[in-house]
């Protein structure tokens, strides 16, 4: 069967992760439910909701772990010819825009509360506002100088997309050493943004609940923070390769994805700091 | 490297065939069919005749459950008809089985992710089913709130319990599949076409489904990111969709129809790609303006991104924004009627035939290009007034879904059964399934056109006397429906069960000039081991 193949493609052999990812995410997300719900019944039974929940995410993160070392076992052993590599770039490349829509739901929900805002009313106060006009950030909200952590935030951030491209220029020039010190800048730098971020969370004079500014903002830049984990882990990963030996100066893809990811973070990172602190502050 | 073909359960659970998990893709979309057929089936004997008497008697119910049950089952059979049946049988199905052999490549260019796309499935179904069986409504089961599911009918207010959560999970887990199979699906098509088949001479179903895998990246995570929303606002004190809190009910629908609207062209652009090529085939004739119907679906694609508030003429859009949705809906029928004059036009002095596929497509010409009619008749915001939530609406979109996706289906289905099996279907039998299900449907729906004109709401469970005949008429239609539902079953199972006749590699001739039919029936396991060369 194999020896008369006579193209580049990959054909992947058979794998039991994909039927077990969807098992652990049934697991999980029944689970999330009756774990915000504890009081609530299924089939008679409440209060399994958040034991549930993290059994699937175990089993969802146990199965992201073994798959993507099954690929880079692929990758590492030849699986990923030239073609093959420009399929993992389409494949990476839509995910990201179809990450971009995602962030577009909140940027709309954002434009949608701050160019028009409302004043906050139940149905019984419809005719006490009449003549009070809204204003965004809405009365009482005290939001953030976005010239003081925000915008050390984005240095940050800018600084780690240059040393990206510094882990990256010197993979392909053959120096090994200053990839390793270029990545662990941009781990590292990944890492203090979510410091900061979290230390600014906890001195918010607003909450997730309860407002819409505090929905809008939560939610953009908690997705976002969200994303720069997942990035931060996604860099790391490649460094502990690097480490290993893996990437060569021609073949890479699993570095460029990171990069590319890391990129895709900063860039939405500069709209949100220019739109949702500077001008919506 | 050593290539492993599990057999048994391992072979379909494990997959990473195309084949394999395209054949999955259409028994589950058969599955989850055949119980948003039983709901409708349900609804329709309650509408049977005036007052609230079927469900409570048929579920055992109090009356007041029985309404709520019957919301239940609209919005159940409206989320897995179009999430779990005709998005899998035409993208997951046909999709994922031809695209590969139409464009000459041996798989996917993501084969177990492909299968996770596949695995998914079952997980989002069985979310959806559990919400009907936990409490929605106060002190009732199901989510009622139709799959649009506005606030602050899906909010804490009108169903706090746990059965609205359940169906935005099950919706982001139907949606992150559909994403990875769209990335799949582009990556495929632009990375893996066979040598010398340049995008330009791409068989038009790839190109159909090239351009729904778009649509699918671009608008289904915009729903995933509502649906968050949504359930933030539900479980976590968010105001996103709450007035007394600074939100707004509306954005909810503007990121539901930014999703929904494109949704539609996902459902019904694989149905015109399987279509040109049925019509191409029987008339022996290349595609009328092959070009043109390939741009037309770009077109249809792209207008279909920017005219989603033709849903909202209610909610109180000032005139501009209406006028403008207005003319930008109604650009939407000029590609679609170049495709329409196409398909007539490659018919037009060919030489034709007409099995049962092709009758299919006709069906398809006719019944969408009806449904499509009615579209522009609702695409008039003032009009819209009027008809917006009346059975008007219920007629249009099933006349240009079930009537047209899934006309679609059946056709691909009795064209590709005989490449897919290796199996004859049974031709007067199955004639006699078109034609039972052709009257059957037009019974149930061309009636709803009159129920809408005369003000019949949508989505409630009963009616005033008045509207009596048509409803019967209607329900009458779906008893012929279902015969001809159970003659497709009979069909299907003699065919690739009973039969012992079998079809030669290409079993329509000459003009079935795809790569599929240059393969053997079924196809092997894996094709193309030598790239074919396209001249």
């Amino acid at each position: 069967m194999a020896g008369d193949v006579q193209h580049d493609y990959h054909l992947v052999n058979p794998s039991p992760w994909p039927a077990i990812c969807s098992l652990a995410i049934l697991i999980m997300m029944v689970g999330a439910v009756f774990a915000m719900k504890p009081d609530a019944e299924l089939f008679g039974m409440s209060g399994f909701g958040s034991y549930m929940f993290y059994s699937g995410l175990i089993g969802l993160f146990y199965t992201a772990f073994a798959w993507w070392k099954d690929v880079i076992h692929e990758g590492e052993t030849g699986d990923h010819t030239g073609v093959v590599q420009i399929g993992l770039r389409y494949g990476m490349i839509l995910f990201i825009a179809s990450e971009v829509m995602f962030f577009v739901a909140w940027f709309w929900a954002f434009f949608n509360a701050s160019l028009y805002p409302i004043i906050p009313t139940t149905t019984n106060e419809i005719f006490d506002v009449i003549g009070q006009v809204p204003v965004w950030p809405p009365v009482g909200i005290e939001t953030f100088d976005p010239w003081h952590l925000p915008f050390i935030n984005t240095l940050i951030l800018l600084l780690s997309g240059t040393t990206v491209t510094w882990a990256h220029h010197a993979l392909i020039g053959g120096d090994r050493e200053g990839m390793k010190k270029g990545l662990w800048a941009t781990v590292l730098l990944g890492g203090l943004f979510t410091c900061v971020q979290a230390y600014e969370y906890s001195h918010a004079a607003f909450g997730f609940s309860g407002g819409i500014y505090g929905a809008t903002f939560y939610m953009a830049t908690g997705f976002h923070g969200f994303h720069v984990l997942v990035g931060t882990i996604f860099l790391a990963v490649c460094l502990g390769r690097v480490y290993k030996g893996h990437f060569k100066p021609d073949h890479h893809f699993g570095f460029e994805a990171a990069a590319w990811y890391w990129h895709f973070v900063d860039v939405v990172w500069l709209f949100l700091f220019i739109c949702v602190y500077v001008w919506g502050g | 490297m050593a290539h492993a073909n599990p057999t048994g359960w391992k072979r379909w659970v494990f997959s990473t065939n195309h084949k394999d998990i395209g054949v999955m893709y259409l028994w589950f979309a058969f599955i989850a069919g055949m119980i948003g057929f039983g709901m409708s089936g349900l609804m329709r004997m309650e509408l049977a005749e005036p007052g609230v008497q079927f469900l409570p008697e048929f579920l055992g119910m109090t009356e007041q459950q029985a309404r709520h049950m019957f919301n239940v089952l609209t919005t159940g059979h409206g989320l897995i008809m179009v999430f779990f049946m005709v998005m899998p049988a035409l993208i997951g199905g046909f999709g994922n089985y031809f695209v590969p052999l139409m464009i000459g490549a041996p798989d996917m260019a993501f084969p177990r992710m492909n299968n996770v796309s596949f695995w998914m499935m079952p997980p989002a179904f069985i979310l959806l089913l559990l919400s009907t069986v936990v409490e929605g409504a106060p002190g009732m089961n199901g989510f009622g709130g139709g799959w649009t599911a506005y606030p602050p009918l899906s909010g804490t207010i009108g169903h706090p319990g746990p059965s609205m959560d359940l169906a935005i999970f099950s919706l982001h887990v139907a949606g992150a599949s559909s994403i990875m199979g769209a990335i799949n699906y582009i990556t495929t098509i632009f990375n893996m076409r066979a040598p010398g088949m340049t995008i330009h001479k791409m068989p038009l179903f790839a190109w159909s489904i090239l351009i729904t895998a778009f649509l699918l990246v671009l608008a289904l995570p915009v729903l995933a990111g509502a649906i968050t929303m949504l359930l933030t606002d539900r479980n976590f004190g968010t105001t996103f969709f709450d007035p007394a809190g600074g939100g707004d009910p509306i954005l909810f629908q503007h990121l539901f129809w930014f999703f929904g609207h494109p949704e539609v062209y996902i459902m019904i652009l694989p149905a015109f790609g399987i279509v040109s090529h049925i019509i191409s085939t029987f008339s022996k004739k290349p595609i009328f303006g092959y070009l043109g119907m390939a741009y037309a679906m770009a077109a249809i694609g792209f207008v279909g991104f920017i005219v989603w508030a033709h849903h909202m003429y209610t909610v109180g859009l000032d005139v501009d924004t209406k006028a403008y949705f207005v003319a930008a809906t109604m650009v939407i029928a000029v590609p679609t009627g170049v495709k329409i004059f196409s398909w007539i036009a490659t018919m037009w002095g060919g030489s034709l035939t007409f099995p049962v596929p092709m009758m299919y497509a006709i069906a398809f010409i006719l019944l969408f290009t009806t449904g499509g009619v009615t579209g522009v008749v609702l695409s008039n915001a003032g009009a819209d007034i009027a008809l917006h939530d009346t059975y008007y609406v219920v007629a249009h979109f099933h006349y240009v879904l079930s009537l047209g996706a899934v006309f679609g289906i059946f056709a691909g289905l009795y064209y590709w059964v005989g490449k897919m099996s290796g199996k004859q279907y049974p031709d007067l039998l199955s004639k006699l399934q078109f034609w039972v299900t052709f009257v059957g449907v037009n019974l149930i729906f061309f009636p709803q056109h009159f129920l809408g004109l005369n003000g019949m709401p949508r989505r409630y469970v009963d009616y005033p006397d008045a509207f009596t005949y048509w409803n019967e008429i209607s329900t009458l239609g779906y008893k012929v429906t279902a015969v001809g539902v159970l003659l497709f079953i009979i069909v299907m199972f003699y065919t690739l069960f009973i039969t012992k006749k079998r079809v030669g590699d290409n079993q329509w001739g000459e003009g079935a000039n795809t790569l599929e039919w240059t393969l053997s029936s079924p196809p092997p396991f894996h094709q193309f081991n030598e790239l074919p060369k396209i001249k």
